[in-house]
């Protein structure tokens, strides 16, 4: 997208697409409904449940069991942010931040416990 | 040097542009900035991107010290007092906060005041019950010889989960302050985006806690 | 604190819509923009920006008298100025000062008044929350200093290693206050950064693109976002200390099994990013100033923008070579080695576009450009010397010698505070309306250059020869001796030039207005008049190139030369000299449309709440609770409160700004909505007139 030109109209012009492409943007991925909502928590419901039952299958899970772990737990983490905060309908800026500081925040602290570990 | 020089420093308008939206007016009422995006929700979701690294240091810390052999550790392991039912319910309870925070924010979009305030209120009693546990759970370990000063662990432990706690609570108390000013008719059609904003906290919240029953509750030393 | 105002509450006979309680019925809101009283409840980012740094200067003066301190003990051997306990206080509130009370407000006051201006705005996106950024920084860093008082300040360095910051090495309150002063500083920095990246983004004038913000704003908007992302982490390191001191936890108590190590790793996390927060914003005002004394653009401005951001990612992979003899493993110490090697890279790519931007240009040495020129040539030194650290064996041999010391210095005095003194020199005139006098400023200059080299260069030399710092005193017979004499002359040198630009400051006051646009700027700053008017700009900007402002005043004639316009349009009413080179007043401009954000007693009350909070963690709770009731009352009060107070007078009911009194029927009224109805007289009584200008 550019906007090189200042003179007024073209200006205007500009203004007037970029308000329309903003509202097509939001009336084109409206916000999931109620009952979509109610959908959303009950597989929240149903991936907290197997996390506390794989927790007492620990020993049949044997070395499956962190990872499993793990995916439940970004997969939940994931379903919230994108439909109940709404990053999946908003704009991309929102993401962004966040996504900056959850990396940023996981690469330093991984590395910080990593230079426990390794010598 | 020339002004054609001059021009060629500025990016032209084939360069590409960081930023998607375009600059508008900034001088007039919210809503109608740079980004297109309102200053309030950006703020918010500023300010989450930066408690990731607050709770990501609180989280490091515990799990540095639990994996820690201390020889002649005072007190109980954190790890052996754990009541993953009792835990599992009220993480079960913030979850489902979540949802019902979210049909408050929907209600409220479609000027449904009143079961706006009704799932208000109950996201607040959810998250109050999950406080309450967080007690209940805190004066059992207690019980069972696991102080604040106990141990490494015991420290992290009541620090990380303290910290989530008075999280939670101030969401409760943001979305009472949210409960009354819509009875009071203070929240407009224009302000559901107040409750939108409390709503990205609530559910930061939330994920957060996600992540502390995984990495603290179930997955073992 | 008076929280009253001897203006009578007025109601609405309007009837307006607008439904607004008045918080706590007898605290009226003030609207006054004149007098002391309007600088308490000011929410104009202009006057935060002034009172940022102003407060930064006075901490500057005191940080600087403890320099001379530690100095006046070096002199010579076995010194015997101050005991090891008094030394120890002194090199720990020294830099603590400097770095948190001195450099990053200094910067914030520069982003507060300068990044409105530059992107074309009226103000930051959170003024209120802007006026609270500036009373939580001055209250924390207050409390801080009330150590003093309270038993002895912190004793344990800027950086406050575990485990001597704990009960059983640092028995009285000095750490307390330390980490619970820098907690309520941190609370100031991180409500400035969202406050600021929001105003970077979304507050542009039109056509100011991302690729058209200055270089100063982007490297301001850098250093936010890494303020944002670091302040956390300390706040973590900082709450662990806490509790560890006040509630007996464990974190670092090493007898429990505790890892000192985790507080270096938090601190660092924190402190290498704090490092690009101090020095970032500094390039972006020597970017600023030396095309402007180059007359020339600068030099690869997207190279310069992208180098900024790589620094402020790199900078976030590079913390533990603070940490190369603390025992790390060999493996981190060569990645973190290796990361700090490919971080010289960008900062590298920024001293070659300076010389580039000076290059075959039009040079003319004011003293901005003399500071700006300095802080390119000794932040390279600095950076070099930086680089020879990135060697671990290397940095092993030299850590906890002056040699580490010098380094430092050369960054961040020679970097960091010579880019702040340019700024100053060069926004002055905007600022104020007058210029800081150029003859004794060339001789602040040259003794602060003089003196700053003499203290920090034989440190160098020291270091290598291994005299260790932090330490009070050193033995004869060491051949350290002279240079530690060349330091201490240096130092107070250092403080000589200091007293110069106090008295530069305060004789400047009579130097003649200096006009809009005194150095032919090139950024929308200088398109208004100086000081600018409450509200910016009364004609709204738009940008449709980077350096905008050059842009309108100067063409290409045939030759491809610029030349001069003829005509171009001031944003604002300008005095009559400034239109002595060209340039037109803005006509037809009802600037009495413009609405501002109006005053509040909040912002100061909410941060008046902190401080408190700490002492009562200190001495008795019934202190924090109290404290606790002024930030949750103060928070209700400022959600109440709408930003824009309706009761402020509108349009034609305005009084006239004593300031800008128009002189010519045609011109606008100047008083925003914000100027309210607190014209009154130039003494700052307001009251009496105030009924008048209500809607009727």
């Amino acid at each position: 997208m550019s906007d090189q030109t200042l003179t007024g109209e073209a200006q205007q012009e500009h203004e007037a697409q970029t308000e329309h492409e903003a509202q097509t943007e939001h009336e084109g991925r409206a916000h999931p409904s109620d009952r979509n909502y109610v959908g959303i928590a009950l597989i929240l419901a149903v991936l907290t449940a197997l996390e506390v039952v794989s927790f007492y299958v620990e020993e049949q899970l044997g070395a499956l069991l962190v990872p499993a772990l793990m995916i439940m737990m970004i997969v939940k983490f994931a379903i919230v942010v994108m439909w109940f905060m709404h990053l999946r309908f908003d704009s991309n800026l929102f993401t962004r931040v966040f996504v900056s500081g959850l990396v940023l925040a996981i690469t330093v602290y991984v590395g910080a416990l990593m230079t426990f570990r390794f010598w | 040097m020339s002004v054609s020089e001059q021009t060629a420093m500025a990016p032209t308008g084939s360069a590409p542009d960081a930023d998607d939206h375009i600059a508008h007016d900034a001088a007039a009422p919210a809503h109608h900035t740079s980004t297109g995006l309102s200053n309030e929700k950006l703020g918010m979701w500023l300010f989450l991107g930066s408690e990731c690294l607050l709770f990501g240091g609180l989280i490091s810390a515990f799990l540095l010290y639990r994996s820690k052999d201390v020889e002649g550790m005072t007190g109980p392991a954190v790890g052996d007092l754990y009541d993953i039912p009792f835990t599992s319910v009220s993480s079960f309870v913030l979850l489902m906060s979540s949802l019902t925070m979210v049909l408050s924010l929907s209600a409220i979009q479609r000027a449904d005041h009143r079961r706006a305030r009704t799932w208000m209120l109950t996201t607040a009693m959810l998250g109050a019950s999950f406080v309450a546990g967080q007690v209940y759970e805190f004066t059992a370990f207690v019980r069972e010889g696991l102080g604040y000063t106990t141990n490494l662990q015991s420290s992290a432990f009541y620090t990380l989960t303290g910290f989530h706690g008075v999280h939670v609570t101030i969401g409760i108390l943001m979305l009472v302050s949210l409960f009354v000013m819509s009875l009071r008719g203070r929240l407009s059609a224009e302000k559901t985006e107040t409750v939108e904003i409390v709503g990205l906290y609530w559910h930061f919240v939330d994920i957060v806690w996600i992540i502390i029953f995984t990495l603290i509750y179930l997955i073992p030393a | 604190m008076a929280l009253t105002e001897e203006r009578t509450p007025l109601e609405l006979t309007t009837g307006e819509e607008s439904v607004v309680e008045k918080p706590l019925g007898a605290f009226t809101r003030p609207s006054s923009n004149e007098g002391w009283r309007s600088w308490l409840t000011t929410v104009d980012h202009k006057k935060i920006g002034i009172l940022y740094g102003a407060t930064a200067m006075a901490f500057f003066a005191i940080g600087g008298l403890e320099a001379l301190l530690i100095r006046a003990q070096l002199a010579q051997p076995n010194g015997q100025v101050l005991s090891p306990e008094i030394y120890n206080q002194m090199f720990t509130m020294h830099g603590t000062t400097m770095v948190f009370l001195v450099i990053m407000p200094m910067l914030a006051a520069f982003s507060n008044y300068l990044i409105p201006l530059m992107i074309g705005a009226r103000d930051v996106a959170f003024p209120r929350l802007n006026a609270f950024s500036y009373w939580v920084f001055l209250f924390g860093g207050l409390f801080l200093y009330s150590s003093f008082f309270l038993g002895g300040a912190p004793d344990n360095g800027w950086f406050n290693y575990a485990p001597n910051s704990g009960v059983a090495y640092s028995p009285g309150h000095g750490i307390d206050f330390w980490t619970l002063g820098l907690q309520i500083t941190g609370i100031a920095s991180l409500v400035g950064a969202v406050n600021l990246i929001v105003t970077c983004l979304n507050m542009r004038a039109p056509g100011m693109t991302l690729l058209r913000m200055p270089v100063f704003v982007w490297m301001a908007l850098v250093a936010q976002f890494l303020l944002l992302f670091a302040i956390p982490v300390i706040t973590v390191a900082l709450f662990l200390l806490m509790f560890d001191r006040l509630f007996g936890a464990n974190f670092f108590n090493v007898e429990a099994g505790a890892d000192p190590l985790l507080w270096q790793h938090l601190f660092w996390i924190f402190g290498h990013p704090e490092v690009y927060i101090l020095i970032l914003p500094a390039f972006g005002i020597v970017s600023e100033v030396i095309p402007a004394f180059a007359r020339k653009p600068l030099f690869g401005y997207p190279f310069m923008v992208f180098s900024g951001i790589a620094i402020g990612f790199m900078g976030w992979g590079v913390w533990a070579h603070h940490m190369f003899a603390s025992g790390v493993g060999p493996v981190s110490v060569a990645a973190f080695s290796l990361s700090t090697m490919f971080i010289a890279v960008p900062t590298g790519v920024k001293i070659f576009n300076w010389i580039g931007t000076l290059w075959r240009g039009k040079l003319t040495f004011t003293v901005a450009m003399l500071f700006a020129v300095g802080l390119v040539s000794q932040f390279t030194i600095g950076g070099l010397s930086g680089v020879m650290h990135s060697v671990a064996p290397h940095d092993t041999q030299q850590t906890d010698t002056y040699f580490v010391v010098a380094h430092f210095h050369y960054v961040l005095f020679g970097g960091s505070m010579f880019g702040i003194f340019s700024g100053v020199y060069y926004w002055w005139p905007k600022i104020f309306g007058h210029k800081l006098s150029e003859g004794i400023g060339k001789l602040h200059f040259w003794v602060m250059f003089a003196g700053f080299n003499l203290t920090f260069a034989p440190m160098h030399i020291v270091g290598l020869q291994g005299q260790p710092r932090r330490t009070a005193t050193y033995p004869e017979g060491m051949g350290w001796d002279l240079m530690n004499l060349l330091s201490t002359i240096g130092s107070f040198l250092i403080a000589l030039s200091f007293l110069i630009w106090v008295y530069n400051v305060v004789r400047s006051r009579k130097n003649p207005h200096a006009g809009a646009d005194p150095w032919d700027g090139r950024t929308l700053e200088w398109a208004t008049s100086s000081p600018p008017p409450v509200h910016n700009f009364d004609l709204e900007p738009t940008a449709g190139h980077l350096d905008e402002w050059w842009h309108q005043k100067y063409e290409e004639n045939e030759d491809g030369r610029p030349v001069r316009r003829e005509e171009f349009t001031y944003l604002s009413q300008v005095d009559e000299p400034s239109l002595s080179r060209g340039g037109r007043q803005p006509e037809g401009v009802d600037v009495s449309k413009i609405h501002l954000p109006s005053p509040s007693y909040w912002p100061i009350v909410i941060a008046l709440g902190l401080p408190l909070v700490g002492y009562g963690l200190l001495y008795t709770y019934w202190l924090a609770a109290l404290g606790g009731l002024l930030i949750i009352g103060g928070i209700v009060g400022l959600g109440l409160e709408p930003s824009v107070d309706p009761e402020a007078g509108h349009d034609e009911h305005d009084d006239h700004d004593p300031g800008h009194e128009p002189d010519d029927g045609q011109e606008a009224e100047l008083v925003a909505v914000g100027a309210g109805d607190g014209a009154a007289g130039p003494d700052g009584t307001t009251a009496a007139t105030t009924t008048d200008s209500e809607p009727t």
